[in-house]
C-alpha cells in the first residue's frame, strides 16, 4: 500500500473531480464535504513521499510497471516533494476558504466549482511529481483548461481577460511543446532523468538550442515573467475570489518550479552560463520584472489589482534567484516559492473576506477596517510586514538568501534592485494599513473616546470557514520564518545541483 | 535555394502555418479569427510531430508481419518502420487542442451575450463607456 502512494497523489483528486458533478447532480451541499475529503488524501500521500524522501532519497514509481526510459516515471526528489506538500496544502485550504465566496459569486454552481478545483490540483500536483516531458504538457493544460473555467466564472471583465488568457496560455504551452518536439527529435527519449544523461553531448547542436528557447519561453508565459505577463493582471483581478486565492499563488510558482526543472535537471546548470547565455538575460528581465511590477503596483489603488501586479515583482524574484546561478541564490529561489505561495495566497483570501463582509476593494475602502475586522486585518500586517522582509515573518530569509547570492555572484545592480523593492513593498503595505489603522474616523467628534468608538463601529468579522484558513495561513507565515534554516537543512539543500 | 527548401518541405510547411496562425492570434481583432489562428498554430505543431516520425527508404507503418504465433516472417529491422510515438503523442496534444478549443467557444459565447459583438475593438469601447459611467456616479 504504501509503495503506492505516488499514484494516490494524482488519481484521487483525478477521479474525484469525476465524480463531483455526479454527486452534485442530486446533492449540492455535499460537494463541498466530498471535495475536502478527497483533497486531504494527496496532502497525506505528499507528506509520506516528503518524509520518505528525506528519509532515505529521492525514489521513483513506474506507472503501470512500465520501466522507466519506455513508461512514465513518476520522479519524487527533495524539489517535488516540497511542491507536492506546497500544492496540496494550498489546494486543501483554498477549498475550505471557498464557501463564503461561492455564495457571494458564483452561487448555485458549487459542483462546477469543485470540480475544476479539483482537476487543476491534479494537473498542478501531476507537473511536480511526472518525471515524462510530455506528461508535463498533458498535466499543465489539465490545470490550464481548469483554471480557464474558473476564472471565467467572474465578474464583469472575466469573458475578455479568459479569452486573452487562453489565447496567450496556449501560445505558451504549444512553446512548451515545440520544445518536447526538437529534444525528441535530437534524443528519441521523453524521460527527464534518461534526457540527462544523453543531452551534454549534444550542446552544441542547434536543436537542442532552438528546444530550449521554446522551453524557456513557454514556460515564461504561464509564470508570468514581465513582457510576457500581460495576461495575468486582468485574469487574477476579475477572477471569483476564491478562485483567484487558488490559481495565483500556485500556477506561477510551478511553472517557476518547471524553470528550475529544466534549467538544473534536465540541462546541466552549465549550459544556461556557458553554451548560451540565458542565465544573464533572464537576470536582466528578472530586474525589469521587478521595477515595473513595483511600479505599476504603486499605480494601482484596486488592492487585488495591486497584489497581482505584486506577483509580477515576485515572480522575478524567484527567476532572479534562478539566474544568479549559484547556491544561496537557488536556495533562496526555492526558499522564496514556498513562502510566496503562503504570503498571496493569504492575501488573497484576506481580500476574499473583505469583499464577503461588502466592502470595496478600493484602497479609501480600507478606513477604520481594524474596528469591523480586527482578526482579518492583524493577519493582513503580519502578511504585508513579511512581504516587506521584516525579521521574524518567512518574507525576510528568502529575501536574505537571494541577496546573498546576488552579492556571491557579484551582481549589485540585482542586489540594489532587491532592496528597492522591498522599500516599494513597504509603501505600498503602509500606505493601506495607515488608511486601515490611523486615519481619523468619518464621524469624528469622539474619535478619541476609545469606549466610544466601540459603538459607533460594530465588529463585523468574517465567517469561520473564511477566517480560520486565514488564521493557520498566517501562523504557517510566521512559522516558516524561524524554521527556514530547518527547511533548508533537510530539503533544499538537497534540491539544489551539487556542483554549485 | 530551392533544394534547400524542398528537402525539408515539411519544416517549411510547419513554419510557415505556425507564422500564419501567431499572426492571426495577435494582429487579428475579430475574437473567431484570433481562436482560427490558434487552431492553425496548433496544427502546425502536429504537422511537426507527425513528420519526425518518418524515416528515409521504404520504412512503413509498423504492422508487424508474422504467422500469428510468434513467428515472424524475417527478423524486425527498425530502419524498416516508421516511428510511431510521435503520431501517439499528437494524438493526445489533438485532444489537448480540442478541449482548449471548446472552451475557448464557450467563454465566446459568453463574451457575446454580454457585449453583443465579437469585434474587440467595440468590446473595448463599451468597457470603457461602462468604467467612465461608474466613476462619474
Amino acid at each position: 500500500m504504501s509503495d503506492q502512494l505516488p499514484a494516490f497523489i494524482i488519481i484521487a483528486p483525478l477521479l474525484g473531480a469525476f465524480l463531483t458533478p455526479v454527486i452534485g447532480w442530486r446533492y449540492r451541499h455535499l460537494c463541498r464535504p466530498w471535495a475536502l475529503m478527497i483533497l486531504a488524501v494527496p496532502l497525506y500521500a505528499a507528506g509520506g513521499a516528503l518524509l520518505q524522501v528525506i528519509e532515505s532519497g529521492p525514489f521513483g514509481y513506474n506507472l503501470g510497471g512500465w520501466a522507466p526510459p519506455w513508461g512514465i516515471e513518476y520522479r519524487i526528489d527533495h524539489l517535488s516533494g516540497l511542491m507536492l506538500v506546497l500544492i496540496a496544502a494550498i489546494g486543501l485550504l483554498a477549498a475550505i476558504s471557498a464557501k463564503p465566496g461561492i455564495t457571494m459569486d458564483i452561487r448555485g454552481k458549487e459542483a462546477n466549482f469543485y470540480t475544476l478545483l479539483l482537476l487543476q490540483i491534479t494537473g498542478l500536483l501531476g507537473i511536480v511529481i511526472t518525471g515524462d516531458l510530455f506528461n508535463i504538457f498533458v498535466f499543465l493544460e489539465i490545470s490550464s483548461l481548469s483554471g480557464y473555467g474558473l476564472i471565467a466564472h467572474g465578474e464583469d471583465g472575466a469573458p475578455m481577460a479568459t479569452f486573452n488568457y487562453i489565447i496567450i496560455g496556449t501560445i505558451g504551452a504549444s512553446f512548451y511543446l515545440l520544445g518536447v518536439g526538437y529534444l525528441y527529435m535530437a534524443t528519441g527519449s521523453l524521460n527527464i532523468a534518461d534526457l540527462a544523461t544523453i543531452l551534454p553531448n549534444l550542446y552544441h547542436s542547434k536543436v537542442i538550442l532552438v528546444g530550449f528557447a521554446f522551453f524557456t519561453t513557454g514556460v515564461a508565459i504561464k509564470m508570468g515573467l514581465f513582457p510576457l505577463h500581460t495576461w495575468m493582471p486582468d485574469a487574477y483581478t476579475t477572477a471569483p475570489n476564491p478562485v483567484s486565492a487558488l490559481i495565483a499563488p500556485l500556477m506561477t510558482k510551478v511553472a517557476a518550479y518547471l524553470m528550475i526543472r529544466i534549467m538544473f535537471t534536465l540541462f546541466q546548470p552549465d549550459f544556461a552560463i556557458s553554451v548560451v547565455p540565458v542565465a544573464t538575460i533572464l537576470g536582466w528581465m528578472s530586474v525589469v520584472a521587478i521595477i515595473v511590477g513595483g511600479i505599476k503596483a504603486l499605480a494601482q489603488t484596486d488592492i487585488k489589482r495591486m497584489v497581482t501586479y505584486i506577483m509580477i515583482a515576485e515572480v522575478g524574484y524567484i527567476v532572479m534567484g534562478i539566474s544568479v546561478m549559484n547556491r544561496p541564490g537557488l536556495t533562496g529561489a526555492i526558499l522564496h516559492i514556498v513562502n510566496d505561495a503562503c504570503m498571496i495566497f493569504c492575501l488573497f483570501l484576506i481580500i476574499g473576506a473583505i469583499s464577503y463582509k461588502g466592502h470595496g476593494r478600493e484602497i479609501y475602502h480600507f478606513q477604520n477596517l481594524n474596528k469591523k475586522m480586527p482578526w482579518t486585518m492583524a493577519a493582513f500586517v503580519i502578511t504585508a510586514l513579511s512581504m516587506c522582509g521584516i525579521p521574524p515573518a518567512c518574507g525576510f530569509f528568502s529575501k536574505w538568501y537571494l541577496i546573498l547570492g546576488t552579492i556571491a555572484a557579484k551582481q549589485w545592480v540585482f542586489a540594489i534592485t532587491l532592496l528597492a523593492s522591498s522599500l516599494i513593498n513597504a509603501i505600498l503595505f503602509f500606505r493601506i494599513i495607515e488608511k486601515a489603522y490611523l486615519a481619523p474616523l468619518d464621524s469624528g467628534a469622539h474619535s478619541h473616546d476609545h469606549d466610544h468608538e466601540e459603538e459607533i463601529i460594530a465588529r463585523d468579522e468574517a465567517p469561520a470557514s473564511l477566517l480560520i484558513p486565514i488564521l493557520i495561513t498566517t501562523a504557517i507565515i510566521i512559522i516558516l520564518g524561524p524554521f527556514s534554516g530547518k527547511i533548508i537543512d533537510l530539503v533544499i539543500q538537497h534540491a539544489v545541483p551539487a556542483t554549485f | 535555394m530551392l533544394e534547400y527548401i524542398l528537402a525539408k518541405y515539411n519544416f517549411w510547411i510547419y513554419v510557415i502555418l505556425m507564422m500564419i496562425g501567431l499572426y492571426a492570434m495577435m494582429g487579428k481583432r475579430n475574437l473567431v479569427k484570433k481562436l482560427i489562428g490558434m487552431n492553425i498554430f496548433q496544427t502546425s505543431i502536429i504537422l511537426f510531430f507527425v513528420s519526425i516520425g518518418v524515416k528515409a527508404g521504404d520504412a512503413t507503418v509498423p504492422i508487424l508481419k508474422g504467422d500469428g504465433h510468434g513467428h515472424g516472417e524475417h527478423l524486425i529491422q527498425v530502419a524498416d518502420y516508421l516511428n510511431p510515438l510521435p503520431h501517439v503523442l499528437m494524438l493526445t496534444a489533438i485532444v489537448v487542442s480540442i478541449a482548449t478549443t471548446g472552451v475557448a467557444l464557450a467563454t465566446l459565447i459568453l463574451i457575446y451575450k454580454r457585449y453583443n459583438t465579437l469585434e474587440e475593438d467595440e468590446i473595448m469601447a463599451i468597457r470603457k463607456d461602462a468604467s467612465s459611467y461608474k466613476t462619474q456616479r
